[in-house]
């Protein structure tokens, strides 16, 4: 440091938010006598262009090298003066921040102590201030790729965008095909479009777009590197299947020895599948799978004489050597649109879904309904003889919605909207049927959604306000035990089919995104976004952002808004081909490191590795940051056992003259 | 306004959490006495978020209709208890003095005798006469602590239960001990007549008399003593569980087999304590099958869907207002019969009691018996 600094201290009225409570002309006057302070001023709004302008101009004609502003939390203008210095050839991180508003105004009714609190705030300021050290941001090239985790429409919509703009993208779907949920639907609240006939254009391009490297029945194994330069290691299970050579034909399937034994999850073990099986007739690809853990011949080394798959298929594409490959490549960006899993409902014993064939969840009837599902889009329960075509038609909202009973106390958003749906649905393919809807509260919020509501009320489906607590038997009927709570009036309400409108949860396998990427959940599990308003595709992980229900339950217009947001933001990196990280990260003095490795551990970034380093002739282990990783929490530096981990601008040296000033001011 | 009342009512509110209610329904909606009885339980939830009509909601004669069974509080979506807002109700009447004789002299002799039942603290141990039974005295070590309810103790309708048990426990050769004299009513229901201040007391005295043993665990033979000590006494230092937990056990370890057969078709009746409240839904059935050439059937409303017998929340004192339709132990024993079950096992003294009453007015005696599961299995183990 040349010379002594010459400090400017500019203390902020905030209109009356501060200047009511702290008496602002004594704290400017205050400051004014500290040592090296060259200038100390008040004013109405320091974040204003006149404010800024004021700083400007002391920098110029007083020449000062350093500045304090004692305004509201640095989370709000830290950057706002940062740049009023840059712009007046100062090192932006030259400025200290005094929170005299969060922290002292607002908190405060009594002046005085409130005035001599916001003293002492801004003369702690001013002892760091002296002692920071100018800091540079550095740039880092951005990788133009993509990588997209999860095929629903959320990743389908993301990765069409990115490729729209010339980028390339990676898609990696854990199942055999590309499409998710959605896929599953047969019609969409609330203009009742077909689900199939939007979304299967939209796979179709997945599958067709020069920029998009689609990889189905693949999982991501590993990500290392950080925003710009990420390093993704992808596991593309074995389908026993040549992708090459395999035509889609269905001869495989048909021949089968298991056909028509395997639940079909896509139509929610409603139908049956073989073990080599296309998920459904749209899937893209168009590609058959075998199923390891049902397969006679990958399971017991046997099939008949020979497995009669490999007869049927005239392309030769059916291969039992087949092995998981491992690919690598590097992304600049990653979009996480894992999607949901619907709530159990047998976690509610209560509704007898585990004990009656006709308590079915939605998007079981979702696929009773559908002409590609397992009745051809007749609604029949059971089969054989057995089978009824119901007439007496419930369906229970927020199961596993809104219940802290069973740790799920959010709104799933959807489930009263896709009721009402299926309640027309119903109505419309079973015209005698009556129909009714238990519910607590309808919540139709979407654009469309409340005239939706009207429109199928008015068809004849009954809305009873009251949630059902059980269901039990009684001859061939089921009997809801609920209360008409509009009416006061207890039911036994006889029907033969209950269809539970069960809620969204996180996915089980949720952990694993977590732990390869360090995300966070929020309280309901789902990952949890940068800022609930302001950053609701971000993460905490620079480069990392989230598209659809893996961020929390949502319809499909928002799910499609989000996943153009999610592309929109990655598009910002890909399109500039730099970023700029974070300055005042942590740096370890490798002199002093003894290796410990505990600052490794605490990191919550993955920031630092122990490297090998020759000592004297002596090869020892120390700490190193990776400086494009590190946020600048400070965590190691507060866990460093020997000091040597300090955060830039917060380095010992620097805060603790500010602790020191706080302790002996009285 | 009235301060007084204001904060009494505050802490009336907050002490049930009642603005955490959504109305939902799904309280009454579960409620099994419904279809018996006026009973509302959500609307009383609901009015009681008015301090003005606190003492008139109590006069309701339908709060006593409640059999504490909890069906409302398990299932509630925001984690209210409505069924303890009845109670709080009834705990205005106890105060004042104007509850119904037999639930006065229910609570009497809880405080005075140990035991609900009117009967001397000298005779808790009549059942025992002619058995060989270990008795612990507090400081002394034992395995399992066996408290024996004071129904059991006293009803000869239902001493059979405990009788068996001592003969099983003799037969495995387990380290046991009862209580003897000394022990007393768990209280369960005095607090679930609203005596609250006679139930604090009991955790007080029990607890100490209880801890005064240096036990590894406390048997409860009753499920309403067993949720009582498990969920509403923090201080117990041994391990709560239920004999059926023991009796498993012994199974498993092959400390005891159930040698003799018997050819009779069982259905299980969950206890409301014993099931809803705590989950203990495997041990009575994993026992139940352990006996040779009996086949063991579910009703429809099995586990957590089981019906309440009517037997708890202070009914075994106060009829209550119901007047509509069948009592519920009726239908109870009328859909064990539709089953053809010629044994409806218990697990709760309450149980019998109220079941064995159904079964008798239906006039079933011929073709099936209630029994308790340790009275049913008691004389086929070896």
């Amino acid at each position: 440091m040349n010379n002594k600094p010459k400090i400017g201290v500019y203390v902020c009225h905030c209109g009356m938010n501060i200047a009511k409570t702290v008496d602002v002309e004594a704290v400017s006057e205050f400051a004014s006598r500290l040592p090296y302070v060259k200038v100390a001023r008040n004013y109405s709004y320091m974040c204003s262009d006149p404010g800024q302008q004021l700083i400007k101009e002391d920098i110029k004609n007083e020449g000062l090298t350093r500045v304090v502003v004692a305004s509201c939390s640095p989370r709000m203008h830290e950057n706002t003066f940062r740049k009023t210095l840059a712009a007046a050839g100062l090192n932006p991180y030259y400025l200290e921040m005094a929170n005299i508003r969060e922290h002292c105004s607002w908190v405060h009714e009594n002046r005085e102590e409130a005035t001599a609190k916001a003293k002492k705030l801004v003369y702690a300021a001013v002892a760091k201030v002296r002692l920071l050290e100018p800091l540079e941001e550095k740039e880092v090239e951005v990788e133009p790729s993509a990588l997209i985790v999860g095929g629903g429409i959320a990743g389908i919509q993301a990765a069409l965008d990115i490729a729209a703009a010339g980028f390339k993208v990676y898609m990696v779907e854990k199942t055999p095909s590309v499409g998710g949920k959605m896929s599953q639907l047969d019609k969409t609240f609330p203009t009742l479009d077909c689900s199939a006939c939007i979304l299967t254009p939209k796979m179709v391009d997945v599958a067709s777009h020069p920029n998009i490297e689609l990889m189905t029945y693949s999982q991501v194994e590993d990500i290392t590197g950080y925003v710009g330069n990420f390093n993704v290691k992808v596991r593309k299970k074995a389908r026993y299947v040549d992708i090459n050579k395999c035509t889609g034909c269905g001869a495989c399937a048909q021949e089968c020895r298991l056909a028509g034994t395997i639940p079909s999850e896509f139509n929610m073990g409603l139908g049956k599948r073989a073990a080599i099986y296309l998920p459904f007739p749209q899937a893209v690809p168009a590609k058959y799978t075998i199923d390891k853990e049902r397969c006679l011949f990958l399971t017991r080394g046997k099939c008949g004489k020979g497995p009669k798959c490999i007869e049927a298929c005239a392309a030769g594409a059916i291969n039992f050597e087949q092995q998981d490959e491992i690919v690598e490549f590097k992304v600049g960006t990653i979009i996480i649109a894992t999607g949901y899993e619907l709530f159990d409902p047998a976690k509610k014993p209560e509704y007898g879904y585990a004990d009656y064939d006709n308590v079915i969840t939605g998007l079981e009837l979702e696929r009773l309904v559908a002409a590609s599902g397992p009745t051809g889009g007749e609604i029949v329960i059971g089969k054989g003889e057995k089978a009824i075509v119901p007439k007496e038609v419930a369906f229970i909202s927020c199961v596993g919605s809104r219940d802290e009973s069973v740790g799920k106390p959010y709104c799933s958003r959807v489930c009263c909207m896709y009721s009402a749906k299926l309640a027309h649905l119903v109505t419309e393919k079973l015209p005698d049927a009556n129909v009714r809807i238990y519910y607590m509260d309808v919540r139709a919020f979407g654009k469309g959604y409340e005239e939706f509501y009207d429109r199928v009320r008015r068809e004849g489906v009954r809305y009873i306000r009251g949630n059902p607590s059980e269901i039990f038997k009684r001859g061939d009927k089921l009997v809801i035990k609920a209360e008409d709570t509009l009416a006061g009036r207890t039911l036994e309400d006889e029907v033969d089919l209950v269809v539970l409108a069960t809620g969204l949860e996180p996915r089980q396998d949720a952990r694993e995104i977590i732990d390869i990427l360090k995300l966070s959940q929020s309280a309901d599990g789902f990952y949890l976004e940068a800022h609930p308003k302001l950053a609701p595709v971000d993460t905490a992980t620079d480069g990392v952002y989230l598209a659809g229900c893996a961020q929390g339950p949502k319809d499909i217009p928002d799910t499609v808004a989000q996943a153009k947001g999610a592309a929109s933001s990655a598009l910002i990196l890909l399109s500039s081909g730099k970023v700029k990280v974070q300055a005042q990260i942590s740096n370890i003095n490798e002199a002093t490191c003894r290796g410990c490795g505990y600052c490794v551990e605490i990191c919550p970034f993955g920031a630092i590795d122990l490297v090998e380093v020759n000592r004297m002739g002596n090869i020892v282990q120390v700490a190193r940051v990776n400086e494009a990783l590190c946020k600048g929490c400070g965590a190691c530096a507060a866990g460093c056992f020997s000091g040597s981990a300090q955060q830039k601008s917060f380095k010992d040296q620097q805060i603790l003259p500010q602790i020191a000033v706080l302790g002996a001011m009285k | 306004m009235n301060t007084d009342l204001n904060t009494e009512m505050q802490s009336f509110i907050q002490k049930y959490d009642l603005l955490g209610c959504i109305q939902c329904g799904r309280c009454t909606g579960g409620c099994p006495v419904t279809v018996r009885t006026n009973l509302n339980v959500r609307r009383i939830v609901y009015d009681s978020r008015n301090e003005e009509v606190l003492e008139e909601l109590a006069k309701l004669p339908e709060i006593w209709d409640c059999t504490a069974c909890n069906t409302c509080a398990v299932r509630c979506p925001k984690g209210l208890k409505p069924v303890e807002v009845l109670i709080g109700l009834r705990n205005i009447l106890v105060e004042e003095g104007s509850v119904e004789p037999t639930v006065r002299d229910a609570l009497e002799s809880i405080f005075r005798e140990g035991n609900p039942w009117n009967k001397s603290r000298a005779t808790r141990c009549d059942w025992m006469e002619g058995l060989d039974v270990r008795i612990v005295e507090p400081g002394e070590k034992v395995e399992n602590l066996i408290f024996v309810c004071c129904t059991i103790a006293y009803d000869p309708k239902v001493q059979g239960i405990a009788k068996n048990l001592v003969k099983i426990l003799n037969k495995a050769g387990v380290d046991y001990g009862f209580i003897g004299e000394s022990e007393s009513c768990c209280a369960s229901e005095a607090h679930n007549m609203g005596e609250e201040g006679l139930f604090e007391m009991a955790i007080e005295d029990n607890t100490e008399l209880l801890n005064s043993y240096e036990a590894k665990r406390l048997v409860a033979i009753s499920p309403h003593c067993y949720a009582a000590f498990k969920n509403q006494y923090p201080d117990l230092k041994a391990e709560v569980i239920h004999y059926t937990h023991l009796l498993k056990e012994l199974l498993e370890e092959k400390k005891i087999t159930i040698t003799k057969e018997c050819a009779e078709k069982v259905i299980f009746h969950d206890p409301c304590f014993l099931g809803k409240q705590n989950n203990v839904f495997d041990e009575p059935r994993y026992i139940l099958k352990q006996v040779g050439g009996a086949e063991l059937v579910e009703f429809d409303r099995k586990r957590e869907r089981s019906l309440c017998c009517e037997g708890g929340g202070g009914k075994m004192w106060v009829e209550g207002s119901a007047t509509k339709a069948e009592r519920l132990a009726e239908t109870r024993v009328k859909d064990a019969r539709e089953r053809e079950a010629t044994v409806l096992a218990v697990a709760c003294p309450f149980c019998v009691l109220t079941l064995d009453d159904a079964l008798k007015a239906r006039g079933f005696e011929e073709e099936m018996r209630v029994a308790e599961i340790l009275e049913f299995i008691g004389p086929l183990v070896e």
